[in-house]
């Protein structure tokens, strides 16, 4: 009875471990596999000249690089100032209110929204309802909502990180809760949200759905000089080679995009998490 | 009396302002419902609910007699969702037990981040790769003359949607309590029985919230079942069978249509679909989370 036990557990457990290591070669898959496809279309003049539709292997994909910098800009600049707001909202001003339960529950639920409707919402308010037209602009305002519930959950976990103690001396030692928010509070939560929401930016970035609908293009003679002109992005641009064009390059040059997005994002997300692991062995708390 | 107003106000400026910001989030939430449903009601009326959920043939295009029904769409959604869950379930599953139960907690500091790291790999990325690499093998294995089917979308989705599944598993099992498995292993059980009969079971509603938010991000996985699933609006009748589910189906009409038309409507009556589907299954994985964080207390 003990020996089957034991031989069974021994069999679970390397199931498990299993997994967890099939897991994580797939991620390494993907790397290798879009750097065998993608690798040899990448030199300098691939990532510094425009775009050309007809001889792709002329072009390079400078607008698409450029197109999805302005969209992660965008989306920081709106989305990181709501979210940490809504963040201090409900961890310091809405100790277990009706409305902190409400608030918490529209953005579980906006997390779960597909992307694709927030694409269609983009199109039907921004573009069509406020005639921002399919812009830069459009989309910077609709990922912007897709991704403000990723910023407040990492937001309000770094907040909630903060030890109470450091609330209760500030306010003994006779500070307002705003003063104490803003100058004890929010600096120690600061690197954590950040982190958090620039992971929530890499992955914003990839999103190619939303972008589909309400802005980006797959052609451009010029780079975007106002929020309302057209974009090119590094996904969407990934997208078109992939299923649209008829070159036999065109796989290849897909690759080459998508190595360049995935190196971007991961980069982003990296540097994010081993700032985190170095602020969090630098803290004393 | 002008000095203490100026302080109450100042001592109020930043509620205010916070709770502005906090109440963007559920204005967003009820503005996306209301213009899915100002956009897409038409097409209810138009087409009547009972033809637009149950009709097997979309075909807005048609000059001669179009069609708008999306049950097609919805049993692609249902045959992809289905099985990439399947395929993710048990297999996060395990992952999240290794990292839990097993794993030191070094070897569990430096997988956890690189099962997460999936989650940054754009969706686009693993529908190029299918295109690429999978497609071929699958029709090659099962004899097809392409390998562009839901078999393939949901084997691409299972990965896409994998490290939601095991982290938020792994977040139930590790939050089961300490105490029930020294208990448990105090009683004489083994670590695999402590596991299955006690940590998992007392895990079990975050478990199941885990399915369903699993779930959620599933059903609206677009750019994968968009670039691999086959594209046809044939009623499927096998897992090797071409779809397109109701994602791939808005993304791939909706630029082509004039706004304000019926077809524009259709699609947004799509839309409003997915949006309280998904909406639903939140809610539910939501409640089940709170009746366990109260059995806790």
């Amino acid at each position: 009875m003990k020996i089957r036990g034991s031989l069974q557990e021994v069999i679970y457990f390397s199931i498990f471990r299993g997994s967890a290591f099939i897991g994580i070669a797939l991620l390494f898959m993907v790397l290798v596999l879009l750097f065998l496809t993608g690798h040899s279309v990448i030199d300098w003049h691939f990532l510094t000249s425009f775009w050309q539709h007809r001889e792709i292997t002329k072009g390079g994909i400078l607008p698409a690089i450029i197109g999805s910098m302005y969209l992660g800009i965008g989306v920081m600049l709106i989305s990181f100032p709501l979210g940490m707001g809504t963040a201090i909202f409900i961890t310091e001003y809405s100790k277990n209110s009706f409305w902190r339960k409400i608030i918490q529950l529209a953005i579980r639920n906006l997390a779960g929204v597909p992307s694709v409707v927030y694409g269609l919402f983009g199109l039907a308010v921004f573009v069509n309802f406020l005639s921002f037209g399919t812009s830069l602009l459009s989309a910077i305002l609709t990922l912007s909502i897709m991704t403000l519930p990723w910023i407040i959950t990492a937001s309000v976990e770094a907040l909630e990180a903060v030890p109470q103690k450091f609330r209760e001396t500030s306010l003994a030692l006779g500070a307002t809760h705003w003063q104490t928010i803003r100058k004890i509070v929010f600096p120690a939560a600061f690197p954590g949200s950040m982190t958090g929401g620039v992971i929530g930016l890499a992955r914003a970035l990839g999103e190619t759905a939303p972008i589909i609908i309400v802005g980006a293009t797959f052609y451009l003679s010029s780079l975007p000089t106002s929020p309302l002109d057209k974009f090119m992005a590094l996904p969407y641009h990934t997208f078109i080679l992939a299923t649209q064009h008829s070159s036999p390059y065109a796989s290849s040059y897909a690759a080459g995009t998508a190595l360049v997005l995935i190196l971007l994002t991961f980069l982003l997300s990296l540097g994010a998490i081993t700032v985190r692991y170095y602020y969090r062995r630098k803290k004393d708390w | 009396m002008g000095f203490k107003k100026d302080v109450h106000f100042s001592k109020n400026l930043p509620r205010l302002i916070f709770g502005a910001t906090a109440a963007l989030t559920v204005f967003s939430l009820i503005s996306i419902f209301l213009f899915l449903l100002m956009s897409g009601v038409g097409a209810f009326k138009e087409i009547g609910i009972k033809e637009f959920f149950l009709g097997t043939d979309w075909n807005p295009t048609s000059f001669h007699a179009p069609s708008w029904g999306i049950l097609s769409l919805i049993v692609g959604t249902l045959i992809i969702s289905a099985l990439a869950l399947f395929i993710a379930l048990p297999f996060g599953l395990s992952i999240a037990i290794y990292l839990s139960e097993i794993a030191s907690p070094k070897m569990r500091e430096m997988l956890k981040p690189l099962i997460e790291m999936i989650a940054s790999i754009p969706s686009v990325v693993l529908g190029l790769l299918g295109l690429l690499f999978l497609a071929p093998l699958i029709a090659k294995i099962f004899h097809l003359s392409n390998g562009l089917n839901a078999l393939t979308a949901s084997i691409l989705v299972a990965i896409a949607a994998l490290p939601t599944i095991a982290s938020i598993c792994e977040d139930a099992l590790s939050s089961v309590s300490s105490r029930f498995r020294e208990a448990s292993l105090a009683l004489g059980a083994t670590k695999w029985i402590t596991i299955k009969k006690v940590v998992v079971p007392a895990a079990g509603s975050g478990l199941v919230a885990a399915i369903m938010l699993g779930l959620g991000r599933i059903i609206g996985e677009t750019m994968i079942v968009l670039m691999v699933a086959g594209n046809s609006r044939a009623f499927p009748h096998s897992f090797l069978d071409p779809v397109r589910p109701m994602t791939a189906n808005i993304a791939i009409e909706i630029k082509e249509v004039v706004v304000g038309s019926l077809h524009w409507q259709g699609l947004f009556a799509i839309g409003l679909t997915l949006f309280l589907i998904t909406f639903v299954i939140n809610l539910l994985a939501d409640i089940l989370v709170h009746k366990r964080r109260s059995y806790e207390n």
